[in-house]
């Protein structure tokens, strides 16, 4: 029994080592899962609606929840993000025809300064609101591996429509217009 | 009596600079980059090049500027990227703990190991080393001497 001891406990040591390595590389995997349901035509349901995130220019914190029956365009950004400064102004001109037909344009700012976000946000002349993804567990829900992406989701809080990478008109016509028709 | 206060005068700043020097002490980048991530990019912050990386150098530049110090700057990062952009986590949250437990578990299971193992190879050692020569008996003392006799 004695003999077994030593062997027993490195067997063990090792194996936690290589647990925590397997932990650390699944936790840091990438997450197709949402890309495959919508591909094969099913919707999925939009993840941590509670998730309560900081305002950007504005005090308090809200949630996907706080959109709930409203067609949403949840579009991941930052102010360093190059295809980001090309698509602002389609996601704006969106936001202008949807905003009086139950739906609405969020923005999750990805990993930028206050500072940054806000100037960003008056150069482009935004008015869609804003939420700031402080430490990015919002954007790892989404599977989110390079900015910008944008998830369409419906009226009860489901994913119809994914982009990733910048949008075009054609994207945003196609999977918004018939949400809010119906 | 002039000479008194000038030397009371020269003695409370000899002594009052150093204690607000050490009170609020001054910082710059170089000495936060390399304690702290480019969140984005997973790597150090200075050996990172990308376009975040140097939005997160012109924040940190303008605080350094503001005057702050180095804990402050970290805090200032944290309530901005998250708890990931520091290089070493905080160990009170999560599973932070690991990266240092680990390490410290490993050491002392080195110790331990060397504890046990030391000792019983000492133990082992003089059993493991040449039988001293056994004692001859009688007879073959005696034979031995008749084959050296021989020889002579």
């Amino acid at each position: 029994m004695k003999r077994v001891g030593i062997p027993a406990v490195i067997v063990v040591a090792c194996a936690a080592l290589v647990g925590l390595l397997v932990y650390g590389l699944v936790s840091k995997g990438e997450d197709r899962s949402i890309d495959d349901a919508v591909k094969r035509g099913q919707t999925v349901a939009a993840p941590a609606p509670d998730r309560a995130l900081p305002v950007l220019d504005a005090a308090g914190k809200r949630s996907l929840q706080s959109y709930k029956g409203k067609v949403v365009v949840l579009n991941f950004w930052a102010s360093w993000c190059t295809p980001c400064k090309a698509e602002i102004p389609l996601l704006e001109r969106l936001q202008r025809q949807i905003a009086s037909r139950g739906g609405t344009v969020v923005g999750v700012n990805y990993r930028d300064t206050t500072g940054d976000a806000n100037a960003f946000a008056r150069r482009f002349g935004v008015t869609f609101p804003s939420l700031r993804d402080v430490d990015g567990d919002l954007a790892q829900d989404y599977g989110t591996r390079a900015l910008p992406e944008t998830f369409v989701i419906d009226r009860q809080g489901r994913i119809t429509a994914v982009s990733r990478g910048q949008v075009n008109a054609r994207f945003l016509d196609r999977s918004v217009s018939p949400l809010l028709s119906a | 009596m002039r000479m008194l206060l000038v030397a009371v005068a020269v003695a409370v700043l000899a002594l009052a600079v150093p204690a607000a020097l050490a009170a609020a002490p001054r910082t710059t980048l170089g000495d936060v980059e390399d304690e702290v991530m480019c969140p984005v990019c997973g790597t150090p912050l200075n050996v990172s090049e990308s376009p975040q990386a140097n939005r997160e150098r012109a924040y940190i530049r303008q605080l350094v500027a503001e005057g702050r110090t180095k804990a402050q700057i970290k805090r200032a990062l944290v309530a901005q990227f998250g708890p990931n952009v520091l290089a070493l986590p905080e160990s009170d949250k999560g599973v932070n703990w690991a990266v240092y437990a680990v390490p410290a578990a490993l050491v002392l299971a080195a110790l331990a190991a060397l504890a046990v193992c030391v000792p019983r190879w000492r133990r082992r050692a003089p059993a493991d080393a040449e039988p001293p020569p056994a004692e001859l008996s009688g007879e073959d003392e005696r034979r031995v001497e008749r084959e050296l006799a021989r020889l002579d």
